[in-house]
């Protein structure tokens, strides 16, 4: 019955299970925050690449680029300007375009961002991996007040097709600038998409311009009240601007050919932007916090770390006697040293499966709550080859780290002699 | 005639920052000879088995062990021939808490290839400590079953016998280890492990202050006699 060095070593921290627990605990914690903080950016960055797909150019008026995204995608600020309906007819007329979805913001209701745009919208405007917007329940809007409205936002208010609802002119909760002479109702509501979507109440561009007649100045004309539903959609309501327009392009290849021509549009100033970029370069500015959170969590595992090393030193004491019996039954320097190491890899071995195990355990606990309560998806949580990598990581540093306690030992079974001293 | 087991020459120790505590001209062990050390505590005696098991180094003289002058060798051959031919008993606490019986018999195995060989050809390493334990009054299935630190301090004595003498090294070294035992019990250990040495013909060196066991062995020395430095200190 020979136990090999390995076996010794698991045998000994066995045999000091009460703190040995105590100290793959604390690199259990130590590993499962790094591991939380690793998954959840990834979560975070993925879900915000997921944001827009498929759309290969969006048009605005010139601004920044990560402004023109954040209003346009995110439904964050305010476009500075609008581009004009001719220069949006000008480009849709382009040859090398497939499809465009122009877009109106600049509406709310309870909150909600409301969004005017055409029926293309529903076809052409993906997320994730070029995932359609799917219909939960009713379908895309017909009538001239006729909304589709998120899933989010379904949930919050509680409404359900239709629902009867009031627009307000620009973002406040509400009141004065209500547009209560417009009734809107709920035809469709979209499928969550963990993106800005989810938020968003979506009418046709008539209805933005239909809520707005009589509004020309920026707040509400008395005479707004005597135009009744009837008459106005008598009117032509063809929008006189949007706020932005998703692009789809005949060919990718030409991207950068048609955001250059776009770009330098003699008729009014416009600015493309691809997507991709944009929120590569909005990441950045929001990577700078999560780089910071995986930098503190990553000192956190050395102090893990530096647990194990406190416990196999202050154990040394009194194992100093079973040091001698080794040495006396024939252990060389380097099965005593051997075993210091094997002892803290093992500890940091299991501490940092325990710690993945956690993570993972939490992950799949917290996914169902999140989704349901916030409608974060947490995308790309699951086991991975970067808890392999950790757990590799965390065993290797503790093994380097063994590397001190087993000097110690060396050092002094070799003083001690055969004379084990009490 | 063959090499002695151990032929120790002019050999001076001192530890650091400390007067010399070993000065011996000559010490031999011939094979199967079993010989009693005294010595009272502090004499150096403990130091001079590190000496010979190798775990210590002389600042003068030679130590053969089989033929082999240990003080020329590098560390890990005296290392390698500490595993292969040496069994050591010491006082009390001989057993690694976290082994079970079997396994702490068997834990020379482990380290020498020879002892592991020698017992595979006895059968195998488990029936050999079984063997041996059992021989030495450890037989009851239930008993090798328990934790090693349940054991009583004669108990543990006998199972540290059995590890020294696994795999049949040429030497037993024994440094005091009947000191815990009441009478009855210290003879029947001598006697017990005389028996099981001999059955190898292991020579064996057993270190006591307590002269009154010098009778159960072939030979006995008095370290105060050879050690010439305990002499001088002694004459002073």
């Amino acid at each position: 019955m020979g136990v090999s060095i390995l076996g010794l070593a698991w045998r000994s921290v066995l045999n000091r299970r009460g703190s040995a627990l105590l100290t793959i605990l604390a690199v259990a914690l130590s590993v499962a925050l790094f591991l939380g903080v690793e998954k959840a950016r990834n979560a975070a960055k993925s879900g915000f690449d997921n944001t827009i797909s498929g759309t290969e150019l969006i048009v605005g008026a010139p601004s920044g680029q990560i402004n023109l995204l954040l209003y346009s995608v995110f439904r964050l600020g305010n476009a500075t300007a609008e581009i004009s309906w001719p220069a949006y007819e000008e480009l849709d007329a382009r040859d090398d375009i497939a499809w465009t979805v122009p877009i109106s913001l600049g509406d709310s209701h309870r909150g909600f961002r409301v969004m005017g745009t055409t029926e293309a919208y529903f076809e052409h405007y993906k997320y994730g991996q070029k995932q359609d917007l799917k219909f939960g329940e009713g379908q895309k809007f017909d009538d001239l007040f006729d909304a589709v409205i998120g899933a989010q936002v379904a949930k919050d208010l509680g409404y359900k097709i239709g629902t009867p609802m009031v627009l307000t002119h620009g973002l406040g909760a509400g009141g004065f600038s209500d547009h209560d002479n417009r009734p809107f109702r709920v035809v469709g509501i979209l499928a969550p998409t963990g993106t800005p979507v989810d938020q968003t109440i979506q009418v046709s561009l008539e209805a933005i311009t239909a809520i707005h007649v009589g509004w020309e100045t920026g707040s509400k004309n008395p005479l707004a009240d005597t135009i009744t539903e009837n008459t106005i959609r008598s009117f032509d309501l063809t929008p006189k601007t949007v706020t932005a327009v998703f692009v789809g392009l005949k060919s990718r290849a030409t991207v950068l050919r048609t955001r250059r021509a776009i770009n330098t549009n003699k008729s009014e100033p416009l600015m493309a932007i691809i997507p991709g970029q944009a929120l590569a370069e909005l990441w950045q500015v929001m990577g700078t916090a999560e780089r910071v959170l995986l930098a503190v969590s990553a000192f956190v595992i050395a102090v893990g770390l530096v647990s194990i090393l406190t416990s196999i030193l202050t154990s040394l004491n009194e194992r100093r006697r079973e040091m001698s019996i080794l040495r006396a039954t024939g252990a060389r320097p380097h099965h005593v040293f051997a075993l210091m190491v094997a002892e803290a890899a093992v500890l940091g071995f299991l501490g940092a499966v325990l710690g993945a195990v956690l993570i993972q355990v939490i992950f799949t606990i917290a996914a169902p709550i999140l989704s349901a309560q916030y409608g974060i998806a947490l995308i790309g949580t699951g086991p991975s080859l970067v808890d392999v990598y950790t757990i590799l990581a965390v065993t290797g540093a503790a093994l380097l780290l063994g590397i001190w306690p087993a000097l110690t030992a060396l050092r002094r079974s070799l003083a001690d002699g055969l004379t084990v001293k009490l | 005639m063959p090499d002695p087991i151990v032929d120790i020459s002019n050999l001076k120790f001192q530890w650091p920052k400390a007067p010399i505590l070993l000065d011996i001209e000559r010490f031999t062990l011939q094979p199967s000879e079993r010989l009693f050390l005294r010595g009272a505590s502090g004499s150096g005696k403990s130091t001079l088995l590190g000496l010979i098991a190798g775990v210590l180094e002389a600042q003068a003289g030679t130590i053969s062990i089989l033929g082999q002058n240990i003080a020329d060798l590098p560390g890990r051959r005296r290392d390698a021939i500490r595993a292969d031919h040496l069994g050591v008993i010491f006082q009390m606490f001989n057993l690694v808490p976290y082994l079970s019986l079997i396994q702490n018999v068997a834990l020379p195995c482990r380290f020498s290839k020879a002892r592991m060989d020698a017992v595979k050809m006895a059968g195998g390493v488990e029936t050999e400590a079984k063997r041996l334990l059992s021989r030495l009054g450890l037989s009851d299935p239930e008993m090798l079953k328990r934790n090693v630190t349940e054991l009583s301090v004669g108990q543990q004595q006998r199972v540290a016998a059995a590890r020294a003498l696994i795999g049949g090294p040429s030497l037993i070294i024994a440094d005091e280890p009947t000191s815990a035992l009441d009478a009855d019990s210290r003879d029947r250990f001598i006697e017990l492990l005389s028996e099981e040495a001999k059955r190898t013909d292991a020579a064996m060196l057993f270190v006591s202050h307590d002269a009154s066991l010098a009778g159960l062995f072939d030979r006995a020395v008095d370290l105060g006699e050879l050690n010439r430095a305990s002499q001088t200190v002694e004459a002073a």
